[in-house]
């Protein structure tokens, strides 16, 4: 090659083709998801939750999507009752799907591990309730306490973890974080038998759930 | 280039008034062997980027100690969780991302920076162009790259794998450097007094706007629920291709025909292999969502892509090898080559492998393991690191205009990071498997996945020491060098001398000349 305008004309073209294909059409058609009507936006704890999941980096070794059923075992597994669809994560921004499965698949953590208790303790000291953890402890999320005043949640630990004397009790963000996981829950049926591309084209047409969507 | 490029063009130009081969022919090596480029010359042309490529090594070097570091602590921690638990900043989930934002722009990209800088002048026979505005450029990024680091390790993040650092703060600063440089590589580029465009143009300077676009179209807060998945590996696979990757592979295209003496040999493999890589790599993205809620067609593109990959990745295989076949004893000789020489063939491993990955039916066992971490150090690592290695081995003298004071250290850094690097990719690799393998099997319980990977990730945190080591007695190397008495390194003599006459055959009394010619 002697041409610069060649060479610069021919690298646009195909990196800007790549964006077209990969990024601009897809959110033309993606964008038009209609929410599902048992998918709950999340509150304003459970949004916190999601702030500390990604401050903290849980991504790193969870991920949150159950895998077409064809390719992959994660529903014999028990990581959900069906494949998810991109309906399910039209409230995720930035999306939280993950490409580590270091710790288990979380999509459906809620439905799993409903209790709050349970997420707390193992958040404070994961080696405490399941042995063979290599999830790092959270001491940060907690507070020691010699006494619990009013409007503490205390978290209940077992023996040889627990403070000999005082407490640990939650601070808001890991409170919020368990709120976070215990809506992670996506055991309804998938909107439109699971295709993702195909719900795209038949919604195009409603507008109101574009606006939730957005 | 010598006289022998046009044994490399015998058979094209055999085919006779055939114009199109014969237009590459003159292409490819009129202007080179027809220039006669004096030692001198090359030097004021090095002298004219030296403030920005040194300021790029430096820096580079003290982002590639704190990423050691952090790499280091995010391997312990697997072995140790509760090693290092009290404080937010050092908890596993914010040193890994800042381990690898570190090394990918503190390290990576501004020893990338240096190169290019350090390339531009000499493939386009000028000095330098806006040398301040590139200096400048390199400032910005780093402030950024700092800001991005800060914040990350107090838990702002912007949530996305390869795009952690805040996109309102530390990602413009990163935009506005990578444009600043690229500026200045651009202007040299249009300045240029040679006809020819040599390989390893097209790449360094299709990089630096392929970069500005694809961060910048990363970054934009637009993007909900999937979308934003699409767009995350969008970038994230291009940062690889169509930045790291392109601007190392025109590193070794200049570097490695150049310390041989011997031309690369064929100018139409060099051409598959750029336009090959521009247009299937920037659509390879989604295979890092097979099998994830993404419409089907996407990862279908990506899966194909993917695998017409193979066509650029051979045919810059083919042409890398096929310069230094028969030459590969000059490695004894030269530290740079050797390091490049391993780069050129991790590329072409970790490509092959990446394809391999890509596949449906391999993709549903090393998905969600250890394989792709191992897989992304032996692209990352193997591949980048070693060719910047090679490239600062080969600049940094001709920059500080003085050789390196140590021959063992820079055998023992190169022993150290091989080894190190080896142990790391086939232990993780083995870890890996066999982790996708039990998470996989629908009768076994999660815990024997996190139990099969165990073993590997401790071998790994060894493999990751020896790396260290071997870092270390780098960085001590070329601060030595840098810092080492100005007359006292002059007069040294380099403690690879012997390369020029061993490997250019040359007509007898030519030798020294060669040194100073560029490619």
């Amino acid at each position: 090659m002697t041409r610069v305008l060649v060479l610069i004309l021919g690298a646009m073209a195909t990196v800007i083709f790549a964006l077209i294909v990969l990024v601009i059409l897809p959110q033309s058609m993606l964008g038009k998801l209609k929410t599902p009507p048992q998918l709950k936006p999340y509150t304003l704890q459970e949004a916190r939750g999601r702030e500390v999941y990604i401050a903290n980096g849980c991504i790193y070794c969870h991920s949150q999507q159950v895998r077409d059923p064809n390719i992959t075992t994660d529903i014999a597994k028990g990581l959900g009752n069906r494949a998810s669809v991109p309906e399910d994560y039209v409230h995720d921004n930035p999306h939280l799907l993950g490409t580590m499965r270091t710790g288990p698949d979380l999509f459906n953590v809620g439905s799993r591990l409903p209790a709050k208790e349970w997420h707390l303790a193992h958040l404070y000291q994961p080696r405490a309730l399941v042995s063979w953890s290599i999830m790092p402890a959270f001491p940060f999320l907690f507070r020691y306490k010699p006494v619990a005043e009013p409007g503490d949640t205390v978290v209940h630990l077992p023996p040889g973890v627990a403070p000999e004397r005082g407490v640990i009790v939650t601070t808001e963000d890991a409170d919020a974080l368990v709120a976070y996981l215990l809506a992670l829950k996506h055991d309804y049926p998938a909107p439109e038998a699971g295709q993702g591309e195909t719900a795209a084209n038949e919604s195009a047409t409603q507008d109101n759930a574009q606006e939730n969507a957005k | 280039m010598t006289s022998e490029s046009q044994h490399a063009f015998q058979q094209p130009s055999a085919q006779e008034a055939n114009s199109v081969y014969e237009d590459a022919r003159r292409d490819s090596v009129q202007d080179h062997h027809q220039n006669r480029i004096s030692l001198a010359q090359t030097q004021a042309w090095d002298a004219s980027s030296r403030t920005p490529v040194l300021l790029g090594f430096v820096l580079a070097l003290l982002w590639l100690m704190l990423g050691t570091w952090l790499g280091d602590i995010s391997s312990f921690k697997f072995d140790w969780p509760d090693l290092w638990v009290t404080e937010a900043y050092l908890t596993f989930g914010r040193l890994r991302p800042a381990h690898l934002n570190v090394m990918v722009y503190g390290w990576a990209s501004n020893a990338m920076f240096a190169v290019a800088l350090w390339m531009m002048p000499r493939l386009s026979q000028t000095r330098l162009h806006w040398r301040r505005v590139a200096i400048g450029g390199i400032v910005f990024w780093n402030f950024g790259v700092f800001m991005g680091l800060l914040l990350l390790l107090l838990g702002t993040s912007d949530g996305m794998e390869w795009l952690e650092f805040d996109r309102y703060s530390a990602d413009p600063l990163m935009v506005a450097g990578a444009v600043l440089v690229g500026a200045s590589v651009w202007k040299t580029l249009l300045a240029r007094r040679v006809h020819h465009l040599y390989v390893s143009v097209w790449y360094v300077a299709a990089s630096f706007p392929w970069f500005a676009i694809i961060f910048t179209a990363g970054n934009l807060p637009l993007y909900q629920g999937v979308e934003s998945a699409a767009v995350n590996w969008f970038y994230a696979h291009n940062a690889l291709g169509l930045w790291l990757t392109t601007i190392n592979l025109g590193l070794i295209y200049y570097l490695m025909p150049k310390i041989l003496g011997r031309p690369v040999y064929s100018y139409w493999l060099s051409l598959i292999g750029f336009w090959g890589l521009a247009l299937f790599y920037a659509l390879n993205g989604m295979h890092h969502l097979i099998g994830g809620p993404m419409p089907s067609w996407m990862i279908a593109t990506s899966i194909t892509a993917s695998i017409l990959m193979v066509i650029p990745v051979v045919a810059v295989g083919i042409n890398q090898h096929m310069t230094v076949v028969g030459r590969f004893g000059a490695m004894r000789y030269s530290p740079a080559l050797t390091l490049l020489v391993l780069a050129a063939m991790a590329y072409t491993a970790v490509s092959l492998q990446g394809i391999m990955t890509a596949l449906v039916n391999i993709n549903r066992v090393t998905h969600f393991t250890h394989w792709t971490i191992a897989h992304s150090h032996l692209g990352l690592y193997m591949f980048v690191t070693f060719s910047l290695f090679g490239g600062i081995y080969y600049i940094l003298p001709k920059v500080l205009q003085r050789e390196w004071p140590s021959a063992r250290l820079i055998r023992a850094h190169i022993l150290l990071s091989v080894t190190g690097m080896v142990i790391y990719v086939v232990a993780l690799g083995i870890g890996g498997v066999l982790q996708g393998l039990s998470l996989l099997d629908a009768s076994q319980p999660f815990q024997a996945s996190v139990m099969a990977a165990k073993p590997w990730l401790l071998t790994r945190s060894v493999a990751a020491v020896i790396i260290t080591l071997g870092h270390i007695v780098f960085f001590t190397h070329v601060m030595w060098l840098m810092l080492m008495n100005d007359t006292a390194g002059k007069n040294s003599a380099s403690p690879f001398h012997a390369i020029t006459p061993v490997l250019v055959e040359l007509r007898r009394g030519e030798g020294r000349h060669q040194e100073g010619k560029t490619s």
